[in-house]
């Protein structure tokens, strides 16, 4: 079961610059919510965005993780 | 699930994809949601008045594989307009709330529409939201 701070470290590691603040909605270590500022972002759209976080996971999203909530915010310099 | 069962469904959700402008692949039916995320994104689209339909993909394990495996997305709800994945949850609530969602389905921005309980009658054009759903069950 992974933990909020291990979610975080992994987007953090797999995307440049990523920041990533994650919260378990549920205390159950199910479902959570990722905010992750990148510039990796910068011109993506927001589906291409929300993919590179879900793609750090593969089919852990919708397995163990039974949701991951996604906000992506593009760093402004 | 034998190979033939998985092409006949990734087939007919291509063409549920293809039918219908407005689609959402969710977790129970818009009357009665079984996954929090599926009500929400039910709620942002109903409050739109934009008329959709609506895929449950709980009848059969296969139609949420094939859903994903067409839009490379991992989690439901799923919502494509004209062929092409908008987002799930979390990106049509921020749609819904920044005007957007209703500019993408080509309905007037929420003035009116917010008046409008959910779901009323009359007024919305198009085929019923649950119009696709047992072509899949």
């Amino acid at each position: 079961m992974p933990t909020s701070e291990e979610i975080k470290i992994r987007i953090e590691a797999a995307i440049p610059g990523a920041e990533a603040a994650v919260e378990d909605l549920t205390g159950g270590g199910d479902h959570f919510r990722a905010t992750v500022q990148s510039d990796a972002f910068a011109g993506k759209s927001r589906i291409d965005q929300h993919r590179m976080v879900y793609d750090v996971f593969g089919p852990e999203v919708g397995g163990p993780i039974h949701a991951l909530s996604i906000k992506t915010q593009t760093r402004t310099p | 699930m034998s190979q033939d069962v998985a092409t006949q469904l990734r087939e007919q959700i291509q063409q549920a994809i293809t039918d219908n402008p407005v689609v959402l692949f969710m977790k129970g039916t818009p009357e009665q949601p079984r996954c929090g995320f599926s009500a929400r994104t039910v709620a942002a689209l109903e409050a739109t008045g934009s008329p959709f339909a609506a895929v449950d993909v709980l009848p059969h394990p296969g139609i949420r594989e094939a859903v994903s495996a067409i839009s490379n997305w991992p989690t439901i709800p799923q919502l494509f307009v004209n062929g092409e994945l908008v987002g799930g949850c979390d990106i049509v609530t921020e749609m819904y709330e920044s005007g957007e969602l209703a500019q993408t389905l080509g309905v007037e921005a929420p003035d009116g529409a917010l008046d409008e309980a959910p779901g009323g009658e009359g007024t919305v054009p198009g085929p019923p939201p649950m119009g696709i759903e047992n072509r899949l069950g």
